[in-house]
Formats: C-alpha cells, structure tokens, sequence
C-alpha cells in the first residue's frame, strides 16, 4: 500500500498543493516567478475579460453536456430494452470507440467536416454546388466533438439504472391512468436520476476543462479555460495567473461534484416516491 | 427493496415502439461509428484524398516504415507504455490488496485514489510541469512516465479491487493455518483468483498510456528527444491532413481496441462498471 500512496502523494499531491501555493505568487518582470504573497491572480479571474472565457466555456460545456445525455440517455433505453442476449454486446460497441485514441477521435471530426471533407462532398453528391459550408473551426463543430468523445460514457451511465428497472411500475402506473408520456415523466425518469447525473457530471467536467477539441476543432478561435491555461504555461509564461485558473477549474469541478452528491441523495427520495406514486 | 426483475422486452411492446427503438440505436451507432470509418476507409486510399476513391492500397502504411520521426515516438511510446504499466500494476495491485484486506475505507484515502480519475488533465500536466522544474529535474521519457504512473495506479487499482469484493479472506487465513508463508499464500492462493483483475487493469493502463497526450506533452520537456506518438499525431494533425496521419490513426485505433478487447474478455463487466 505504502509505495502506491507515498507515489500518488509525490507525483499528485504535492504538485496540486504547489500549484495552489504558486496562485498565491506574483509573476516576475521577466516571466519568472516573485515570490511575494499576493491575490491578484484570483482578482484576475473575474477580470470580465476572463470571466467571459469562463462563462463561454460553461456555456459550450453546458450544450455538449445537454446534447450527449437526450441522445444517451435515448440509446441507453433502447438497448435496455433490446432481447436480453444482445444487451452485453450492444453495449460493448456503445462503449468501445471510447477507449480509441481521444485525438484521433478528435481528428476524425475535422476529416468529415472540413472544407473539402466527407460532408461537403455529400452535399455535392446531392446536387449542392455553392461555395463549401464552413462547419470546421466554429463552436458548433467544439460542442460537436465534445458529445462524439463523451457520450459512451453517458449510455454507459444510463444504463445501468434503466436496467435494473421493475417494469411493474411502469405497468402499474399505466394500469393507474397515466399516459405513457406521465409514467415517463412520474416513474422512469425519477428512477434513473442518478444515472443521468453521473453520465452529466462526467461530460461537463471533461468539457469545461478540455483543451485538444477546442485546439482542434475550434481552431484556437474558441477559448475554453483549458486553452487558457495552457497559454499561461507555454507561451504567455505567467504561471501564477495560470495556477490561479487551473485552481477554479478544481473549485468547479469540486461543485459540479457536490451537486450531483446532492442530485443523487434526492434522487433517492424521489424514486421512494416515484415507487409510492405507481403503487397507488 | 424491489424484487429483481428484467425491463420489458422488446418484444412485448408495440411494432411502432419497437420500430423507434431500433431507429435510436441505429442513428447512435452511425454517429459513433460513421466518422472512425471514414478515417480508417481514407488510409487505404490510393490517392489519399477524401474527394475520390482511386482504388485500394497500402502505400500510406508503407509511407510510415520509412518515417524515422514515427518511429521513434513509437518507439517512445512504447518504451512509456511498457514501464509505466509495469510500476502500475505492481503498485496497484498492492494497494488494492492492501486496502481490501484491512478494509480501510477512509474517505481521504478515496478521495486520493478517484482523484487522478478525476482531475482535468490540464491540471495535473501543468502541476507536475511546475513540480519537475521546481526541483530542477532534467525532463524526459523518465518524467512521463513518473506521470503516467499516477492516473494508470489509480485505473489498475479500482480493476483489482472489484474483483477482490467479492473475494473471501478467510481462505487465506486457511492457507497460513495450513503452515503456508505469506509469499506463498500470496502465490498460490490470492493470485490465482485475481490474475485475470491483474491483467485486465495492465491492458487497461498500457491503452491508456498509449493514448495520453496532454500530461506526456508538459511532462516531456524540451526537446524532440522524448516525443511521444500522441505528441507526434497532434503536430501533424496542426500541420493539416494527411493521409500518413489516417495510416497511422488506424494503426494506433487498432492497438487500442484490441488490448480494450482482451481486457474486456478477461474481466466481464468490471471495466466501465
């Protein structure tokens, strides 16, 4: 146990803590570092300038992390409901591309969408012949990448509730009156929350603090925190400032977190009700 | 608690649900599927462009053998992936033993192993960036794979410790009862029963440390010594489209999905659960 853990502190531990400790320093004439205590570089963060990047970056988060768990959480309910047999392999496949390469995954996306790419051709092929569209290097194309990455996770997540779910209630509730659509909404979906959550928290966090797809397929034109940072380390050279942003990357992970702590603890409330409600 | 039973089968809904259903899962699998053939249907194009199908060949994979910048980031992959994955294994397997046996379950301790799972790549690359040239250290092939051991200890463990919960510890207890050493009880009693865990958390983090770009790309420091294929690709990849790049995106796909495949075969249902 001794070797692993003493490992994890060295290589993780001990570089967050010098991170977080780096934020607290100001940056030095030429780039290096002055080790006088300051908050600047917090104050920095909520500099609208930054605080914008912040905000675009939940935003395109937000979308992708909406996009991937309608679409998960739809082929996630299909396979559960598919002949018991094929369900183990319809969900290997679901999952597989997720465990090829993240670049690749990545590249792939600006082989179908650039200007003389599989789409434009299609478009041709249809008759199209106007100047190619520009899909590649737009936000649009960012978010696109992002659900394409994380959604086997999303149908892995949702899955699992939607699998152990007791068609009783759903026949109960149908028994009762309700519509399909009101058993959906009062009895299904109740019951398979903390799937959805984890599948969201998952994408979002992965998103908001990603720096290959936006590099990629926004073509540096879309800023995401993730990029941020990385400009502070390599090329702008404040590595203070950049500590301070990769530290309220932390705190916005650690609250997506505890919201879906919270989310899954009501959840669980929820669902004792949603069993109540079909019972009658 | 609810009686286990299984969700309604297809088979019992109405022909237009069913119909929806399989349309879901159609559409889903093309998205996932459609762009990654594309990809790997373009490396075997004779003319390398995606504008026209000018007949199959394997030019663009022969392209790479004569490629000395791919090879030695293979071969630097390889050389990370390799020993990285050894330490790993080792280590988590240790710790998992170590936590499962004593059935230590602190919160911290929890929270120290699900971090690296968790953590924004971004942030440990630049953490460890700023922790190597603190301590002054000369950066290379040895600080990634310092590096990668972190995230692949944590994978390699939670593997080994969803076999060993259902494991039953009083065989052991049996096995030194019986005059067995530790090493030997070790050996002959808990190995067995966890080897397939073992292995499958090896594939598991050889992939991944195959895969891993960001960490490896602040970990490397100066140099094009120490450059890695992900490190490699994405050069490439910023210069524009090439089909050497189709060619070998194929190559490293196929790599990764076969060792997830085993891995997979070895340990049902562990991996993702």
């Amino acid at each position: 146990m001794a070797p692993a853990l003493a490992w994890l502190t060295a290589l993780m531990v001990v570089p967050c803590a010098l991170v977080l400790a780096l934020a607290f320093f100001r940056r030095g004439t030429y780039g290096g570092i002055e080790y006088t205590f300051t908050l600047e570089n917090f104050g920095l963060v909520f500099d609208p300038l930054y605080a914008g990047i912040f905000l675009n970056s939940a935003r395109i988060a937000g979308t992708a992390t909406l996009i991937a768990v309608v679409i998960g959480y739809a082929a996630a309910y299909a396979i559960a409901a598919a002949p018991r047999r094929l369900q183990p392999v319809l969900l290997f496949f679901a999952v597989l591309p997720f465990w090829s390469n993240y670049l690749i995954r990545t590249y792939a996306w600006i082989v179908l969408l650039n200007r003389e790419g599989l789409v434009t051709q299609l478009l041709r092929w249809f008759g199209y012949t106007g100047e190619p569209p520009s899909m590649l290097y737009t936000e649009g194309a960012v978010i696109a990448g992002l659900v394409y990455n994380y959604l086997p996770f999303v149908i892995l997540a949702c899955y699992a509730p939607l699998s152990r779910l007791n068609p009783e209630l759903a026949e109960a509730s149908r028994d009762l009156g309700a519509s399909a659509l009101t058993t959906f909404r009062r009895v299904i979906l109740p019951l398979t929350v903390p799937g959805i959550a984890a599948g969201a928290v998952f994408v979002f966090v992965l998103s908001i603090g990603n720096f290959v797809t936006p590099a990629l397929l926004g073509g540096g034109r879309f800023q995401m925190i993730g990029n941020l940072v990385y400009d502070q380390f390599l090329t702008a050279n404040d590595w203070p400032f950049g500590a301070a942003l990769a530290m309220a990357l932390i705190v916005i992970m650690l609250l997506v977190l505890m919201a879906q702590a919270i989310a899954a603890d009501r959840a669980s409330g929820h669902a004792a009700e949603a069993r109540s409600n079909a019972d009658g | 608690m609810l009686p286990k039973r299984e969700a309604t089968p297809m088979a019992e809904r109405s022909p237009a649900t069913r119909r929806t259903l399989w349309l879901v899962l159609s559409l889903v699998f093309a998205f996932l599927y459609i762009p990654i053939a594309v990809l790997v249907a373009l490396s075997f194009n004779e003319g390398g462009l995606p504008t026209a199908w000018s007949g199959f060949s394997l030019k663009w994979y022969a392209s790479l053998t004569g490629n000395s910048e791919i090879l030695s980031a293979a071969l630097n992959t390889l050389i990370v992936a390799l020993v990285s994955t050894a330490i790993a294994t080792l280590l988590g397997t240790l710790l998992a033993i170590g936590i499962e046996m004593r059935r230590q379950y602190g919160k911290g301790l929890e929270a120290l192993i699900f971090a690296p799972m968790i953590i924004p790549d971004i942030v440990l690359a630049i953490a460890l960036l700023s922790f190597f040239s603190m301590l002054n250290i000369t950066m290379g092939l040895h600080t990634i794979i310092l590096a990668h051991v972190v995230f692949n200890l944590a994978f390699v463990c939670s593997v080994v410790r969803a076999r060993l919960k259902s494991f039953d510890w009083s065989i052991t207890e049996a096995s030194a009862d019986l005059g067995a050493s530790a090493l030997t009880t070790f050996r002959r009693v808990t190995l067995p029963v966890i080897l397939p865990a073992v292995v499958a958390g090896a594939l598991l983090a050889f992939t991944l440390s195959v895969d891993e770009f960001i960490i490896a790309f602040f970990a490397a420091g100066a140099g094009r010594a120490s450059t890695t294929l992900p490190m490699q690709i994405y050069a490439m990849i910023r210069f524009g489209i090439t089909p050497e790049i189709n060619a070998l995106a194929s190559i490293v796909m196929a790599v990764s999905i076969t060792a997830l495949t085993l891995s997979q075969r070895l340990n049902r249902g562990v991996i993702g659960q």
